[in-house]
């Protein structure tokens, strides 16, 4: 539990926090892309290096973009007129503490039961690569059909509509 | 407080925040940085597991979190297009106001 | 002697940190490696700056800078002061937080490039497992940048050169990508400095760099073309061309900001040089193993400086791509082009050594661009104009 993790930790969180509740949402998408750098760092804390770097540039270089141009394309960067909370906020927020309290109970109540190896699995990308190929193809197939098919979808669900000859 | 226990933590706040973002914001695409924030903690849980559990093989935890970047990718991008489909019929984004099945 | 000269930076380093005590000695050696390669990939850019403005005054008939040194050596030292004096003009409705942000976020992203690099022999700043990966990891985070640059002026030319700066930067990203993959099928590895020991062979005196092969030359210039796109460099430089758009995503900044975006630039092209040059041109292998006798550390920054004049050569020539042009050729040309350039790599390490995989992989690549040109000039039937209206 040394400093690095706590500093880490604490730029996740705040980026977390700040993307769900700064009024602009330009700014909540670019806490966003702090808060997945962070979750990056926190990756390359635990020795996963492939983890963290596709993190970064999966999340940080495709996603948040994408989150970007749909904002801009909504309309997103103008100041909202009715205020930015759903009406059913109150809701909402105990619903969220119920389940932090219910998830960080069950982590320190399980805490002395829990295995804590001290050395990292050892894992170079060679490994990752032949795991790929070997026994994980079909799950790497099916991620490839997948991603085909939800690139496609989300080009024509978004894609204009043909103009009617009225 | 064990490391493991620490970085469980973190994905459980970070979890919890993406679930009160995702609940609270009345824009949808805060909605879907909510879900892409709570993804984000599961896979930090994950890589957490690989790290400091047991092992007998060690690729599973890091093949699972790699796999699920990828499907988060996906999601994302489909998501964001059904958002402006939603958008160019209703002109808004206002989840309060999209609450109705009938167009 | 030679081998001294070559390890020349590895000696200093240890001499100077043998100065401190035991602990300490790995964190200073880091930070002293750090210095270094800003202290010189800064000078670099000067360098680059000059080069770039002789050179291309020279190719468009006048000379370049000379007023203030020799040859107009110190022009850079007077473009620094210049930007460090002028007045900082932020706009009255611009998101100040996000725009100072800007350009710090593209230096500090394109300098941490140079930590995979192998600048020599046994010169990498870290020698990590997956380093092309935190390579092409850095270059995605620069694009955010130019977004929150383009998006912070509140401006519409700004607005509009950032979002088409970040489609081409997209968009020849996956070339690039692709282009690397298939250096990384026959070295086996990610790790960059295994790429160039890889390449640091020599048949007779011949090297054994990863261009000289079929599936390596046709990599190397879908990869020439992509650096110069990925870069915004002309001819692909219409987000920040400057008859087109103003300054593009840049428009609204001055002074000290313009010269962080402008030394973000350059630094990002020399990085993406010597990136091109580890995955292609052997790194810091010498071409030919007589000419071993001078350092390392020389013949990277010698191919890291030819290809920046190439790109000088390349801006002062080519008149710019539209972008849709631009779009076309990545998503229709490159990227076909870069997968067949994979399963062409695959069929060279299949067919192992001998002449059979020198002619079947020159002739599917060769058949393969006359096919994709053909089909390109006919797509490019001149006829009545079509507009195509946003809506």
């Amino acid at each position: 539990m040394s400093i690095p993790f706590f500093v880490i930790s604490a730029l996740t969180v705040a980026g977390g926090l700040a993307a769900m509740t700064l009024k602009n949402t330009v700014h909540c998408a670019l806490a966003l892309s702090v808060a997945f750098a962070g979750i990056a760092l926190l990756f390359l804390s635990l020795d996963a290096q492939f983890a963290g770097f596709a993190q970064i540039l999966i999340y940080i270089g495709a996603v948040a973009i994408l989150v970007v141009f749909a904002i801009l394309l909504t309309r997103g960067s103008e100041t909202p007129t009715d205020g930015v909370h759903s009406g059913t906020w109150l809701v909402g927020l105990a619903i969220a503490a119920a389940v932090f309290a219910v998830l960080g109970w069950a982590v320190l109540a399980s805490a002395p039961g829990l295995h804590d190896e001290a050395a990292a699995p050892v894992v170079t990308v060679r490994d990752i690569g032949n795991a790929l190929m070997g026994r994980y193809v079909l799950p790497l197939e099916i991620v490839a059909l997948l991603l085909t098919a939800a690139t496609i979808g989300a080009v024509i669900v978004a894609m204009h509509e043909k103009a009617r000859t009225k | 407080m064990t490391p493991l226990a620490g970085y469980l933590l973190v994905a459980a706040l970070l979890f919890a925040i993406g679930l009160g973002g995702a609940l609270i914001r009345r824009n949808a695409i805060l909605v879907l940085i909510g879900i892409e924030l709570m993804l984000n903690a599961a896979n930090l849980n994950l890589i957490a597991f690989w790290r400091y559990g047991p092992h007998p093989e060690a690729l599973t935890g890091m093949m699972f979190a790699i796999f699920s970047i990828a499907v988060a990718a996906a999601e994302a991008a489909v998501g964001l297009g059904l958002i402006i489909s939603i958008y160019r019929h209703a002109q808004t984004t206002d989840l309060d106001r999209i609450n109705r099945m009938k167009g | 002697m030679a081998a001294t000269i070559d390890q020349i930076w590895i000696f200093f380093l240890h001499w100077l940190v043998g100065f401190l005590p035991a602990a300490w000695q790995h964190a200073a050696a880091v930070v002293l490696c750090v210095a270094a390669i800003i202290a010189v990939f800064c000078t670099l850019f000067a360098l680059a700056v000059l080069m770039e403005r002789k050179g291309l005054g020279r190719m468009q008939n006048r000379y370049g800078p000379n007023r203030v040194g020799i040859f107009g050596i110190l022009q850079p030292v007077a473009d620094g002061i210049k930007a460090l004096i002028k007045e900082d003009v932020v706009p009255f409705r611009a998101d100040a937080v996000v725009h100072f942000l800007a350009p710090v976020v593209l230096v500090v992203t394109v300098f941490m490039g140079y930590a995979v690099l192998p600048m020599g022999r046994h010169m990498v700043l870290v020698d990590m497992d997956a380093g092309l990966l935190f390579f092409f990891a850095m270059g995605a985070a620069t694009e955010l940048s130019v977004f929150m640059a383009g998006w912070s002026s509140r401006n519409k030319y700004s607005l509009l050169g950032a979002m088409r700066a970040i489609a081409q930067m997209i968009s020849y990203e996956v070339v690039l990508l692709l282009a690397s993959i298939a250096v990384v099928m026959i070295a086996g590895t990610l790790s960059l400095p295994k790429i160039v020991d890889a390449q640091a062979s020599y048949s007779g005196i011949f090297p054994h760099w990863y261009v000289f092969t079929p599936w390596g030359l046709a990599g190397f210039l879908i990869f020439v073309i992509a650096s110069t796109a990925e870069t915004n460099r002309s001819p692909f430089d219409l987000p920040e061309g400057e008859s087109e758009i103003v300054a593009g995503y840049f428009t609204e900044y001055s002074g000290f900001k313009f010269a962080l975006f402008f030394l973000g630039e350059y630094v990002e092209m020399l990085a993406v040089a010597g990136l091109g040059t580890t995955l292609f041109l052997g790194g810091w292998s010498a071409p030919l193993s007589v000419l071993n006798v001078l350092p390392s550390w020389f013949w990277f920054f010698l191919k890291v400086m030819l290809w920046i004049c190439f790109f000088i050569w390349l801006r002062g020539t080519l008149p710019r791509l539209r972008q849709d042009q631009l779009m076309n050729f990545a998503w229709k040309f490159a990227l076909p082009f870069t997968l067949l350039n994979l399963v062409v790599t695959a069929l060279w390490r299949i067919l192992g050594p001998g002449w059979e995989q020198w002619v079947f992989c020159t002739a599917i690549l060769a058949a393969a661009y006359v096919f994709m040109s053909l089909v390109g000039f006919r797509a490019n039937r001149v006829g009545p104009r079509r507009y195509r209206y946003a809506e």
